[in-house]
């Protein structure tokens, strides 16, 4: 089967955001949808320990350690940029100002409900950062994942199992094997990777799922 | 004459005594005031409740009060990271309290504090764990949780500039929790790299102005840009 590899995910979902947006990229894979966002496209990239106009990593030897991501990795700040402090960075999110915000995820429900902070197992040290702020607080929120976990387990899922970090607030999944929209309606099949079917695509989830411009498949 | 500076952080953290509240900025090593934090472990008191973003990085600041079991109680938004071993260590041996709130929660509702709000109703959290037990309200269709502000009996934080007025500007994302962790402490301690005459600092840019602060100490290593990661 036929898988998109990370970058190619990044690059997909960078295909989605238009000029002008402003757009936060969670820790992780996330990060990687920075590389791919067209040069000519004005983009306001935010970081929610206070800087808006992010720009890419320093050369070796040039990092400032006071001018770090949400990672705590070292980034420099385009002309046009700004500080302000974590009240009004978190206002951003919450007053509906960030357009986009792009998550990694354990688990997203096909109503658009969001597991990513806590696997919830015995002896796992709690840790939430910026996740529920951020996920129910941009106007848009994209999840980029792979579909299936190591064990084969589908994480676009009928019901979150994992502990959650907010009800109904992801409107798009990027995946390795295709792009879905999720919300109220349920899930919706946008595009899959080369060779792979719709009837496949609901074997391997188990979940009920509608093709864009087609009729449902059960 | 009003003069808010210290001649050094023994004097700036002196009336800190055991079983203090102590907000802290920084997030991870950015507007950590490590200087400050050694001194309130020279002082020996414990039994404190630190209010910060994490549960301390490798061996300085937060994790070295930690380390020497100082702290009773954390509240902050993300203790679990590469280096935090001293947090792990005291988490899984029971020696430490964890109140977890959600980044914007943390801000918000320390900001409330300082801005003399009895709580704040937030639509972050909701229907997570992390509201269980909490009153829910549904306002215009939306729903929100109702949560307490944060307040302290000290703040301790990092700014680039100060004047003996206690007005302060910060440097890149250094700031993070300063200016509002400043409004919601009783009394706010800042380090900065240097005290500068009455004036000099540009009334247009001052971040946090001298009503907030109450003790300033120059710590001159605060300017320094290659602290570790």
């Amino acid at each position: 089967m036929n898988r998109m590899t990370r970058d190619q995910m990044a690059a997909r979902v960078a295909q989605d955001i238009p000029e002008g947006a402003y757009v936060n990229l969670g820790i992780g894979l996330p990060t990687k949808v920075a590389n791919y966002l067209p040069q000519e496209r004005d983009i306001f990239l935010q970081s929610e320990n206070g800087l808006l106009g992010m720009g890419p990593a320093p050369a070796a030897g040039d990092e400032d350690w006071e001018l770090i991501n949400a990672g705590k990795q070292a980034v420099t700040l385009l002309a046009g940029g700004s500080f302000f402090h974590h009240a009004d960075s978190f206002a951003m999110m919450r007053g509906g100002h960030l357009d986009i915000c792009v998550l990694g995820a354990f688990q997203v429900s096909v109503h658009g409900d969001l597991a990513n902070w806590h696997t919830g197992e015995p002896g796992a040290i709690p840790a939430v950062g910026g996740a529920m702020d951020l996920a129910i607080g941009a106007k848009q929120t994209f999840v980029m994942m792979d579909l299936l976990t190591k064990q084969g387990t589908s994480k676009l899922v009928d019901v979150c199992t994992y502990p959650l970090t907010g009800l109904g607030c992801v409107s798009r999944v990027y995946s390795d094997l295709a792009v879905f929209d999720v919300g109220p309606g349920g899930a919706t099949v946008i595009e899959m990777v080369e060779g792979l079917t719709i009837e496949e695509l609901c074997r391997l989830t188990g979940v009920r799922l509608a093709h864009a411009g087609e009729t449902e498949a059960a | 004459m009003i003069d808010k500076s210290m001649r050094d952080a023994a004097a700036a953290v002196a009336e800190i005594q055991d079983g203090a509240s102590v907000m802290i900025g920084g997030f991870g090593t950015a507007g950590m005031p490590d200087q400050l934090i050694d001194a309130l472990i020279d002082r020996g008191v414990g039994d404190l409740t630190i209010i910060n973003n994490n549960a301390g990085n490798g061996e300085a600041g937060v994790a070295a009060l930690i380390r020497e079991e100082r702290v009773r109680k954390i509240i902050c938004s993300f203790p679990r990271q590469s280096d935090s071993h001293h947090f792990d260590a005291a988490w899984r041996a029971g020696k430490i309290e964890l109140e977890l709130v959600p980044q914007g929660n943390l801000a918000a509702r320390i900001q409330a504090a300082g801005a003399g709000l009895g709580a704040i109703f937030t639509p972050t959290g909701y229907g997570t764990e992390l509201a269980q037990g909490k009153e829910v309200r549904e306002i215009d269709g939306k729903h929100y949780v109702l949560e307490y502000p944060i307040r302290a009996d000290f703040a301790l934080i990092k700014a680039q500039q100060g004047d003996r007025w206690g007005n302060l500007v910060y440097r890149k994302t250094a700031r993070n929790f300063g200016p509002i962790m400043a409004m919601a402490a009783a009394t706010t301690i800042a380090q900065v790299g240097n005290i500068v005459e009455l004036g000099s600092i540009d009334p247009e840019v001052v971040v946090t102005p001298g009503i907030f602060v109450q003790r300033v100490v120059e710590i001159a290593s605060a300017n320094t840009h290659a602290l570790a990661a």
